[in-house]
């Protein structure tokens, strides 16, 4: 079965044997994405976590067929080197991970947690940062995700200016 | 010709007594209220035995925190009611649960998966005060007796407590004590009959 969705900003068709193959699996084996991690495999942990038209969503428990004709971002196209989300930028200043296996789903929930509430306080971060570091870098995270608010907020003031 | 007062007396309690029999209902006129009633009783019992089972009781929470499991513990990760019965901004229901259950994760699912409204809070209360809810448009989500019956007999995420899918380890969450027919028939009838709350 062929199943059509958008990655990180470019059509993809995969041919898929099952519908229900969980979305992590065809982004990491069969797209070769590897910066999605796999954790516990029941949507606990947050570490498969990618965005699905924009929402968070925990991809070992989210089938494929569920993202067909949808825009699926995974960690590798929230930003580069050369232009890193304001996530991305504040996770390498405040030198948050450790051994960094779950990073990119903290990072991931971040940036949905951004795009909903720019600015945000301690109170949004524990309700909706819930994922799990087994090396407790939450206090780092923390100390990032109050700096990618403030990153994001005056990248999107200098466009406003620009235009 | 005087007629002794005694024998007027007789006559008249013989035509009333003949008169009380003529009007008397046969036994077979009586309606079994006391059978109906009891009927009716247990329509409401197998229709609560559901509706206080966890598979529903779960989502239907005083304290705004979803339930897990046979017993009945708090969603893990603090998850809570937030604004709109979803979840937070973006750590909501969907982040996890999609429109049906997932088999390779044992995430339960099924469609608009959602807390019921905070109306509509269920633990902790008596069966008799649960019924009272349930029939007050105030806290039914305005529902009339028609749209309950719909709403307790065909919506997808109430009649997934029949079809709850299996835990991560594989194994098959508890069923209601009641079958979904059973539970569907128990319903329409105890509406049909006036949807009468037993008073103990």
């Amino acid at each position: 079965m062929k199943i059509s969705l958008t990655v990180n900003g470019e059509l993809k068709t995969v041919d898929i044997a099952d519908e229900n193959t969980p979305l992590l699996w065809v982004v990491r084996d069969t797209l070769d994405l590897k910066g999605t991690k796999f954790g516990c495999g029941k949507a606990a942990c947050g570490a498969c976590t990618l965005h699905v038209d924009g929402e968070a969503v925990r991809s070992c428990s989210y089938p494929v067929k569920f993202a067909k004709g949808k825009e699926v971002t995974t960690i590798e196209g929230l930003g580069d080197k050369e232009n890193p989300h304001p996530v991305q930028q504040a996770w390498i200043e405040e030198i948050v991970p450790q051994c960094g296996y779950c990073q990119p789903g903290f990072m991931m929930a971040t940036a949905a947690l951004l795009n909903k509430v720019p600015k945000l306080t301690d109170e949004d971060i524990d309700k909706n940062i819930i994922n799990v570091c087994r090396c407790g870098t939450y206090y780092r995270m923390r100390k990032a995700i109050h700096k990618a608010a403030n990153l994001q907020l005056e990248k999107e003031n200098n466009e406003s200016k620009e235009l | 010709m005087k007629v002794k007062p005694i024998y007027i007396f007789l006559t008249l309690s013989v035509m009333g007594l003949l008169f009380a029999l003529a009007n008397t209902p046969k036994i077979s006129a009586y309606e079994m209220l006391e059978e109906q009633s009891q009927s009716s009783n247990d329509d409401y019992n197998m229709m609560m035995d559901v509706l206080t089972h966890q598979r529903c009781m779960n989502c239907h929470p005083s304290d705004n925190i979803p339930k897990q499991g046979d017993d009945s513990h708090p969603h893990y990760f603090g998850m809570a009611r937030g604004k709109d019965d979803h979840g937070f901004e973006a750590t909501n229901c969907n982040t996890c649960h999609q429109s049906e259950n997932n088999l390779n994760s044992g995430v339960p699912g099924a469609p608009h998966w959602a807390l019921a409204p905070a109306s509509m809070a269920w633990e902790g209360l008596t069966r008799q005060k649960i019924a009272e809810r349930l029939l007050d448009k105030n806290t039914n989500g305005n529902r009339s007796h028609e749209e309950l019956v719909e709403h307790m007999t065909e919506d997808d995420l109430v009649l997934w407590a029949w079809e709850p899918g299996i835990r991560a380890n594989g194994e098959q969450r508890t069923l209601p004590p009641v079958s979904k027919e059973d539970f569907k028939k128990a319903v329409e009838n105890w509406f049909a009959n006036g949807a009468v709350i037993p008073s103990k």
